[in-house]
């Protein structure tokens, strides 16, 4: 195939597509047993320094913030994260030093609420890199492509821009039709967390919500720590196969935290805590603000259920349960920060 | 001069913005929409004269009735009482495939041939100020048939000869152009909304011609607030104005909390 143009971003997470699936065979194990352990050894266990990660979900929707907060807390350092409408998760794991390189598809923005100060103030200063652009469909293809084994995908967005000219795909011209065509190079992350609505202690996940990305980015990632709002039995599982989204022998670890996803949605559960997110973005427009933000929420509890008690615990979490069907009214205390 | 409705205090521009934007659609299309304006333009063409409207957002929501704004494109408001909650590989396949008529963004820059920049303003590797990127622009202006982009703030620095950074395909370098480069044939830029008018884009050459100016406005606002020419024809319209029914279901509905339509 002859190549007509390639792309200068750089190239993260892509395998040979033989060394991929040896991996796989040698690494992910068939063994229906019991992985459940807590944030602290999941991310000691599985999230290393240099990593390139990813984050399930979608913006601050069902996000794993238990093990956001707990990469900052073990202060992992040199990660390389998939900004695939990565929003509060990247922000803060940039904010705090640990990101300093990530490939953007939607970053340093919180969609309507305005853009991050935290993880912009980083880029614009030069201590996070961008080192590729792409977009939506680019990275969820890039997890189709290491999701199928494959080593790439073709796809007919990115051509003729610079999103296209800095991003790590090749333009060729197809074989079949004649046409240029663009190839999305497979992506495997060395780890990805992904946050359910309830799982068996063997990771078999059900998902309850739109799945964004998670069919994909679940199978391509080579770690996968799921953390879930509930254990269930396995026997609930097995009642209904057709519920699972993700099945155990592509998970390594499963973390219960109820109330996981705060202050992130979790669909049909809770909605965003835009009180909590309004107070990240007032206090990190200063890296001084980032630290006292750090300080409270992140080093000062060692577990996700005092994190909640400081976030103001139960009455907090009912009265998201009631704005997420809609009982309690639209509040947006982000506008008034300006 | 200020938009006839604004100056007499009937409406702000935002509130107005999302009106025409509402009225470019049609009803029994399909629309992939946007973060902000285009979500609340699409909500209100559902709730006014297009309630047979499939809206469908990147995160896998499909053909929603859509209770109040959404603050993200991938929150469960995005498929309430839908037909679908799907996947992005799915929304994304679909349009790629030809099943959306309507893409709606917003943009930061944008030049004659509608191609539009939300990725950097100054350079890339050291850039003045970073923007969020494309998210699921790019892929909107690639696969939607037809693409609908809104620039509240039309001045010479957001409608300019060269975009800092080309995120999002417009008509590329003019005819032909998204053809060579392999884009879906026929498919490109079609309404452009700002707080002047409406404006198309010329068949032939593929730049951006004016169509409606707003109640007031003249079109030397029209030529003073673009870096490149914008082609005027000989017969423009005005756009046209709200009802009292359009704002009560914006400020009632669909964004009581005012943030985006402000209060």
């Amino acid at each position: 195939m002859e190549v007509l143009q390639e792309g200068k971003g750089e190239l993260i997470g892509w395998h040979d597509p033989d060394e991929a699936r040896e991996w796989v065979l040698k690494n992910k194990s068939r063994e229906l047993k019991d992985k459940t352990m807590s944030a602290r050894e999941a991310v000691s266990r599985f999230v290393r320094d240099r990593d390139f990660i990813a984050s399930g979900g979608f913006g601050h929707i069902r996000v794993s913030m238990a093990i956001i907060y707990e990469i900052i807390r073990q202060k992992r350092q040199n990660l390389i994260m998939a900004g695939k409408t990565a929003v509060h998760d990247l922000d803060i794991l940039v904010g705090s030093g640990c990101v300093n390189k990530v490939e953007v598809a939607y970053s340093f923005g919180h969609e309507l609420r305005g853009l991050s100060p935290a993880s912009r103030r980083m880029v614009e200063s030069g201590q996070c890199k961008v080192v590729a652009e792409t977009s939506n469909a680019g990275y969820q293809w890039r997890w189709l492509a290491g999701m199928m084994g494959l080593p790439f995908i073709p796809s007919r967005n990115l051509l003729g821009t610079d999103t296209g000219n800095f991003s790590s795909c090749k333009v060729v011209k197809d074989p079949f039709s004649g046409k240029s065509i663009n190839l999305v190079p497979a992506a495997c992350p060395d780890v990805a967390f992904i946050h359910v609505h309830r799982c068996d202690i063997y990771g078999n996940a059900q998902i309850d919500s739109i799945l964004v990305e998670d069919i994909e980015l679940s199978r391509c990632a080579r770690r996968l720590i799921i953390t879930t709002e509930e254990i269930v039995g396995n026997e609930l599982i097995r009642r209904e196969p057709w519920e699972t989204k993700i099945p155990f022998f592509v998970v390594d670890a499963v973390v219960e935290v109820p109330y996981g996803s705060h202050p992130c949605e979790m669909p049909g559960m809770y909605y965003y805590d835009e009180e909590h997110i309004a107070e990240w973005l007032r206090l990190s427009r200063t890296p001084e603000g980032v630290d006292e933000y750090l300080q409270k929420y992140v080093f000062s509890v060692d577990n996700f259920e005092d994190y909640l008690e400081l976030c103001g615990g139960i009455k907090r979490l009912n009265y998201l349960k009631r704005r997420e069907f809609l009982r309690e009214p639209m509040t947006a205390p982000w506008r008034k920060e300006g | 001069m200020a938009i006839k409705g604004i100056a007499k205090g009937k409406y702000n521009l935002r509130e107005y913005l999302a009106f025409i934007g509402a009225s470019v659609l049609e009803d029994k299309k399909s629309v992939f929409v946007g973060t902000g304006l285009p979500i609340i333009a699409s909500m209100l063409a559902q709730k006014t004269h297009a309630p047979n409207l499939l809206v469908i957002f990147e995160a896998g929501g499909v053909g929603p009735l859509l209770p109040e704004l959404p603050i993200s494109v991938g929150e469960s408001r995005t498929y309430h009482k839908a037909i679908a909650a799907s996947s992005m590989h799915d929304v994304m396949s679909l349009s790629q495939a030809g099943y959306v008529d309507y893409g709606f963004l917003g943009a930061a820059q944008m030049d004659m041939y509608g191609n539009i920049n939300t990725t950097v303003i100054g350079n890339h590797d050291s850039p003045k100020v970073r923007l969020p990127g494309s998210g699921g622009a790019n892929d909107v202006g690639s696969f939607s048939d037809k693409l609908i982009i809104i620039i509240a703030n039309q001045s010479k620095r957001t409608f300019v000869n060269k975009v800092d950074f080309l995120t999002t395909p417009g008509y590329l370098d003019g005819p032909g152009g998204r053809e060579r480069a392999g884009l879906a044939r026929g498919s490109g830029p079609y309404r452009v909304i700002t707080q002047l008018g409406i404006y198309g884009f010329d068949e032939e050459t593929k730049r951006l011609k004016l169509i409606s100016l707003h109640p007031s406005i003249s079109i030397a606002e029209v030529w003073a607030n673009s870096s490149f020419e914008i082609i005027i024809p000989d017969e423009i319209e005005t756009s046209p104005e709200p009802t009292e029914q359009h704002l009560k279901v914006l400020r009632e509905e669909i964004d009581p909390a005012g943030m985006v339509l402000g209060k």
